[in-house]
């Protein structure tokens, strides 16, 4: 079990690379979603993996009796949820702000907080928007 | 008493920013709020400081949960020193936004954001457990981006979408690592981290968590080559908020890397500690060559966030006593002027109408009074004796040629001979030399409560600055307290687990049961 998650998380965070890498915002944006879901689940697999066992407290008992799944990463998952939510949103708007504002999503051209000469300014690549059109 | 008094640097910010938040139409009330909690703050932090002076490090458990089960908070002589600092930049920045700030960015709730950033500042400095600092971390992180995008200029988006994207793959970054660390012992508490480590056997995978840990903190510290997110935004939101975050952001990513580097990941310094040397190095020379690569005040100023960050983080590579009580000398140096400085930057943009260096001038003339107060951080910074600088860097200094690490002692000083540079051309330019256009208007110009609240903020760290030169004993003391029990981690394991045997494993075990149906 803990080999096939190795796997899953591998390949979660090698898309995630790839889409942090690209020059669409947008994309990168998908990037950090898909690395936060890895993170997750790493610590989903570090806590143990046992199946079918919920760590509940039985009717006439008062302590939790063993086996039972771990319910700290649990708890750990739900607190890296709700604030990943929190600022994945605020970053989506962000970015989808930024498009209104500075009318692009290709981040090499993104240079009004760093100014550069207008001659190094890159030709603009892979505008989702243009490209729509165009089709 | 105690417990609250740990407490006290979370829950005054926090009950500010309620406070702030239910007073959301009446601004001039928050300024008010804002204010009289950052005071208030202040003085639970020089309580703090005095009650960890006298009675050694105080840990609090929340909700009388015993220490590796519940959340634990840890003040110590760091911890205190860094949140009586903090609280003094929160009054700093409080009163200047008296008199600089856009009346719109206050309608959309300014005071609130800025004293959540410092419960999330405060609460990293105070916590003793690492999944709490990475709660705490998101607090700040959160609170960051808006005050940064607070107004929502063009060139601000911009920033922000930088520092976004950098900052979230830095949080990634981290709770991949708090993970890893917690299937590798089972626990989060940092004390009880510092003790289980020590048995675990796998030390190439320890050492792998802690390089994770490096990547995740230099982040947030703005440390080579990690650091492109900050000349790329800092420049950019109001200039209260640009001083708030030169002052304390990077830092608290430094005071995270110096409590886990000394407490935790202690195994291997060889390696991690050696890793640290050159990245103070590289970090140093970058940030010095990019500020003298730009004519842009503040992102001059920005670039020496940077180069500042290598120093502190030269102190804890070095890893002696001296070089930590050096680091932690240079942190409160370093809180203060970069504070003082982009507050400073905001009064000249005001005065000369410009931010580029080419086309300010004449404020010599204009205000030589203003130019003197001024000066003090510009030359604190390149480290002129007698002031807080200098004596920092000499200490740090001393300590590299007691390691015998020539090379670093070299870079430190080629950097402070470049920043030397930076500050003599930023004294001729921007005060000696006439201005282009037109003799800029005076601090006389500016209506009399304005102008008290834009000067106040600059008399006070300025006379912070001559203060912590000139009766630099004190202040070296309490840093070597400081670096005694970070070297020293018994006493920490000792306030947080209690005395005698560690207490035993977690009832939630590592390896759950194996049972199948």
């Amino acid at each position: 079990m803990e080999i096939v998650m190795a796997f899953v998380i591998g390949i979660m965070v090698a898309g995630s690379v790839y889409l942090l890498l690209s020059r669409n915002l947008l994309r990168v944006l998908f990037g950090v979603i898909l690395l936060s879901n890895a993170v997750n689940l790493v610590i989903l697999t570090v806590g143990g993996l046992t199946l079918g066992l919920p760590p509940l407290i039985g009717p006439e008992a008062k302590v939790l009796e063993a086996p039972y799944s771990n319910p700290l990463p649990q708890a750990l998952i739900l607190t890296a949820i709700v604030i990943g939510f929190g600022l994945l949103s605020f970053a989506l708007v962000l970015v989808y702000r930024g498009y209104q504002e500075l009318g692009t999503l290709d981040s090499d051209r993104m240079r009004v907080a760093e100014p550069c000469d207008p001659a190094e300014m890159p030709a603009p690549v892979g505008e989702p928007a243009k490209t729509r059109e165009a089709a | 008493m105690s417990a609250w008094l740990v407490v006290s640097p979370i829950l005054v910010p926090l009950a500010t920013a309620a406070l702030c938040a239910l007073a959301w139409g009446r601004v001039p009330l928050q300024r008010i709020i804002s204010l009289a909690g950052s005071v208030t703050l202040f003085v639970c932090g020089a309580l703090l400081l005095a009650h960890v002076g006298a009675n050694g490090i105080t840990a609090a458990q929340m909700s009388d949960w015993p220490a590796p089960f519940g959340i634990t908070l840890v003040a110590d002589h760091l911890a205190a020193v860094m949140v009586l600092i903090a609280a003094v930049m929160a009054v700093a920045v409080a009163i200047y936004a008296f008199g600089d700030i856009a009346p719109e960015r206050e309608r959309f709730g300014f005071h609130p954001v800025f004293q959540t950033l410092m419960v999330g500042v405060c609460g990293s400095f105070i916590t003793g457990d690492l999944f709490n600092l990475y709660v705490w971390f998101e607090v700040m992180l959160i609170s960051s981006f808006m005050l940064l995008a607070l107004g929502g200029t063009r060139e601000q988006i911009d920033g922000a979408i930088k520092y976004a994207a950098l900052n979230l793959i830095a949080t990634a970054s981290f709770l991949m690592a708090v993970a890893l660390l917690y299937g590798l012992t089972g626990t989060l508490n940092m004390a009880d981290l510092a003790l289980r480590l020590r048995e675990v056997e796998q030390t190439g995978v320890v050492t792998t968590v802690a390089v994770l840990f490096i990547i995740a903190f230099g982040m947030k510290a703005a440390v080579f080559p990690l650091f492109f997110w900050l000349p790329a935004s800092y420049h950019t939101p109001a200039i209260p908020v640009q001083a708030i975050f030169a002052g304390l952001l990077t830092k608290v990513g430094v005071y995270a890397l110096l409590r886990t580097f000394t407490l935790i990941f202690v195994g291997d310094t060889a390696w991690t500690h050696g890793l640290m040397l050159w990245i103070a190095g590289l970090t140093m020379l970058a940030g010095v060559l990019g500020s003298l690569a730009v004519t842009d005040l503040r992102r001059a100023f920005s670039w020496q966030v940077v180069a500042h960050i290598g120093y502190m983080i030269m102190g804890l590579a070095l890893y002696t006593p001296l070089a930590i009580a050096g680091a932690v000398f240079y942190l409160v140096h370093d809180i203060v002027v970069k504070t003082n400085l982009f507050l400073g930057a905001g009064l000249a943009r005001r005065l000369t109408g410009h931010d580029d260096l080419r086309s300010m001038g004449g404020l010599f003339k204009a205000t030589p009074l203003l130019a003197v107060v001024m000066f003090v951080p510009l030359a604190s910074l390149a480290g002129f004796p007698p002031l807080s600088g200098f004596w920092s860097k000499l200490v740090l200094l001393q300590a590299s040629l007691e390691k015998e690490a020539y090379v670093i002692a070299a870079v430190s000083l080629i950097v402070g001979l470049l920043t030397m540079w930076l500050v003599g051309r930023i004294w001729a330019e921007l005060f000696w030399k006439a201005h282009p256009v037109a003799d800029p208007q005076g601090t006389a110009a500016i209506a009399p409560g304005t102008r008290f609240a834009l000067v106040a903020p600059l008399v006070l760290l300025s006379a912070m600055t001559v203060a912590i030169g000139l009766f630099a004993e004190p202040v070296m003391q309490v840093a070597a307290a400081a670096a005694t029990e970070l070297m020293d981690p018994a006493p920490y394991i000792e306030a947080v687990l209690g005395k005698g045997e560690p207490p035993p494993t977690a009832v939630v075990g590592l390896e759950p049961a194996e049972v199948r149906p």
